[in-house]
């Protein structure tokens, strides 16, 4: 097992993924620390950074709020025992999807001219932020290595 | 290793994706040549789809269908024999609300057991690598000896709480979430594996689950107190007080109390903002610490309440309608027999004490199974042969004393000797229930002890050893 883990150290220097942790200092509801990776200093200014992260923790309080709106939502999902979400979205997925398109338009516009690319926490479990960080050194020895890696992983 | 074959092509498009982002030829023929395979067909977890995914349900669902079919059956003697009577003397909206109700509880049931309770996916490959780098950065250990249970420290509103490390998904268990070991899974504001519902009661559905509680509780009291009312209608010619006497109703009553004792112990809970497993624990009593107190309570016991209840409802976690995307790497599967770091399954269980397991299971077991086994085989009795109550002599007394013993309510485990008597429960359904079914024939009544009943096995969980909690 440990020849393995190795090998991912080695695969890592090709391309390396940062993980942004949960904040849990507020309780469960989702919230991302907003300390900067060491690993993305050469790559992205920390202010961007700082400001997605900022964002999308906004955007997930939006969504956890307990307020008015979820109030009614809960009332009347309850007097239709739930029936209703059968042809209703619940607000969380509402704010899940302007997530979704958030992270996308900051892939397109910050992170991958710079060799980033950010995927949705939801994809993750809402656990972390996952940053792949690219190299421009030629993909094809690259994705060679890595691909042996990931193969004597799997087994 | 079908498995394992289908996951290389996969993981080496993820890495190809460098360059070239969602149009990489190769990606497009694999996801033709693939098929349209969902994520719930390879889902790690001990658990069963239907319906091509829209259904999530425990593997063990026996005792599921057991709820079912109680539920069922107490709700189609009173509508088939009390109903008709109630509508023509008393009024027709009896049966109306009783199906109200009774659809209401079928649907918050079904809810709770076919929906996924808040399952946590686990960890990619570069995750778990990643985690593991920083603990190995933190402690190092020699191949040979056994990893020390790793955990780490969070501040939460200012109480520090333990997250544990999960060897079988490999993340740090956020707070409030536990592997559940039936299931294999990690549920996020785990509550407990409930067998009678067929599934875990976690983030998820908890609602529905406390909703069908409750609803349940009401739907056994509005059984309980028409059938009454049925009786009493029906004795005007015999006489109240001798139809009274020699009916189980007193009986009945001790019953339908246990599902409501469950229902307020429910609601205790929401209103302190605490699940079944913190509050066995006792993860939060004071008897722990003098500053120990729950960092997830809001303070007021009603922003508590309508936190659980109308908080808003966070979707699922596991996408298990979705395609097998080529761009998704798969979590590390066991199904290949090995895994990269060393799985011990000891800390991968929940750790509680056996009794607190076994009264909790008691408990929830008496609740559901009692209303249901008493009501059905009552209305039953009722409606077949009101005038021949006089013949048939009153329940003995040890089904009051069993009845009686949820009323210590989910805490300490019951007298030793109801719970053989409890175990033989079912069969006593098989005869009338007021043909007086004595409680232990092998043991004297002062013997503090039971064997064994002989004929029903006890449920699948009692066996495994390892039950709901």
């Amino acid at each position: 097992t440990f020849h393995n883990l190795q090998e991912l150290r080695h695969s890592a220097s090709l391309v390396n993924k940062v993980f942004v942790q949960r904040d849990y200092s507020e309780g469960t509801t989702c919230k991302f620390q907003t300390k900067f990776p060491s690993e993305l200093e050469s790559r992205v200014e920390r202010t961007l950074f700082e400001e997605t992260v900022k964002t999308l923790n906004n955007f997930y309080a939006e969504a956890e709020k307990i307020g008015a709106h979820s109030y009614l939502e809960a009332c009347v999902a309850c007097s239709t025992a739930y029936l209703i979400f059968l042809c209703m979205e619940t607000r969380y997925e509402k704010v899940l999807k302007k997530i979704a398109k958030y992270i996308q338009e900051q892939n397109e516009k910050v992170y991958a001219p710079r060799g980033l690319l950010i995927t949705d926490p939801i994809d993750r479990g809402m656990r972390v932020i996952e940053i792949s960080i690219y190299e421009d050194r030629g993909s094809s020895g690259s994705s060679s290595a890595s691909s042996s890696t990931s193969g004597s992983t799997a087994r | 290793m079908h498995l394992a074959v289908e996951q290389e092509p996969v993981r080496e498009c993820q890495y190809n994706q460098i360059c070239t982002r969602n149009s990489s030829p190769a990606e497009g023929s694999l996801a033709r040549k693939g098929g349209h395979r969902r994520k719930w067909q390879v889902f790690q977890g001990r658990n069963k789809f239907y319906c091509n995914g829209r259904i999530m349900m425990a593997r063990q669902s026996g005792v599921f269908y057991l709820t079912l079919v109680l539920i069922l059956m107490t709700s189609g003697l009173f509508f088939t024999f009390d109903c008709p009577f109630l509508a023509s003397n008393l009024s027709p909206a009896v049966p109306a609300v009783g199906g109200l109700l009774f659809f209401f509880v079928m649907g918050m049931l079904l809810r709770a057991s076919f929906s996924d309770p808040g399952v946590l996916p686990r960890a990619t490959p570069d995750e778990a690598a990643d985690l593991e780098r920083q603990i190995d950065t933190s402690c190092p250990s020699g191949p040979g000896y056994r990893t020390p249970p790793r955990t780490r420290e969070v501040q939460i509103n200012g109480q520090t709480v333990k997250l544990k490390y999960c060897f079988t998904c490999k993340i740090f268990r956020p707070p409030r979430t536990s592997h559940c070991s039936l299931c294999d899974n990690c549920v996020e504001r785990f509550d407990h594996h409930c067998p009678w519902v067929g599934n875990c009661v976690g983030r998820r559905n908890y609602r529905y689950f406390y909703l069908f509680i409750v609803s349940l509780s009401c739907l056994t009291l509005f059984i309980f107190s028409f059938v009454v009312t049925h009786v009493i209608l029906r004795s005007n010619r015999t006489g109240f007080l001798s139809a009274l006497k020699d009916s189980p109703v007193v009986v009945c009553f001790f019953s339908v109390w246990s599902i409501v004792g469950l229902s307020g112990f429910h609601t205790y809970l929401i209103s302190s903002n605490q699940t079944t497993n913190e509050d066995i624990k006792g993860a939060w009593s004071t008897k722990r610490g003098k500053d120990n107190y729950n960092p997830y309570s809001y303070g007021s016991i009603l922003t508590n309440c309508c936190a659980a209840l109308c908080g808003p409802l966070p979707p699922s976690l596991i996408d298990r309608r979705g395609l097998i995307q080529s761009d998704d790497p798969q979590p590390l599967s066991h199904s290949n027999g090995t895994s990269l770091y060393t799985p011990t399954p000891l800390y991968s269980h929940m750790v509680l004490p056996k009794e607190a397991r076994l009264s909790v299971c008691l408990s929830v077991c008496l609740s559901v199974c009692l209303p249901a086994c008493l009501s059905p085989s009552y209305s039953l009795y009722l409606s077949l042969s009101p005038s021949v109550s006089h013949a048939l002599s009153p329940p003995s007394v040890t089904r009051t004393s069993a009845s009686k013993a949820p009323s210590s309510s989910c805490r300490l485990p019951p007298p030793r000797c109801s719970t053989p008597t409890l175990w033989s429960w079912p069969p006593c359904r098989a005869r009338p229930p007021w043909a007086g079914v004595p409680a232990c024939p092998t043991c004297p009544p002062a013997s503090p002890r039971c064997p064994p009943p002989p004929a029903p096995p006890p449920p699948a969980w009692a066996a495994r050893g390892t039950c709901c909690c």
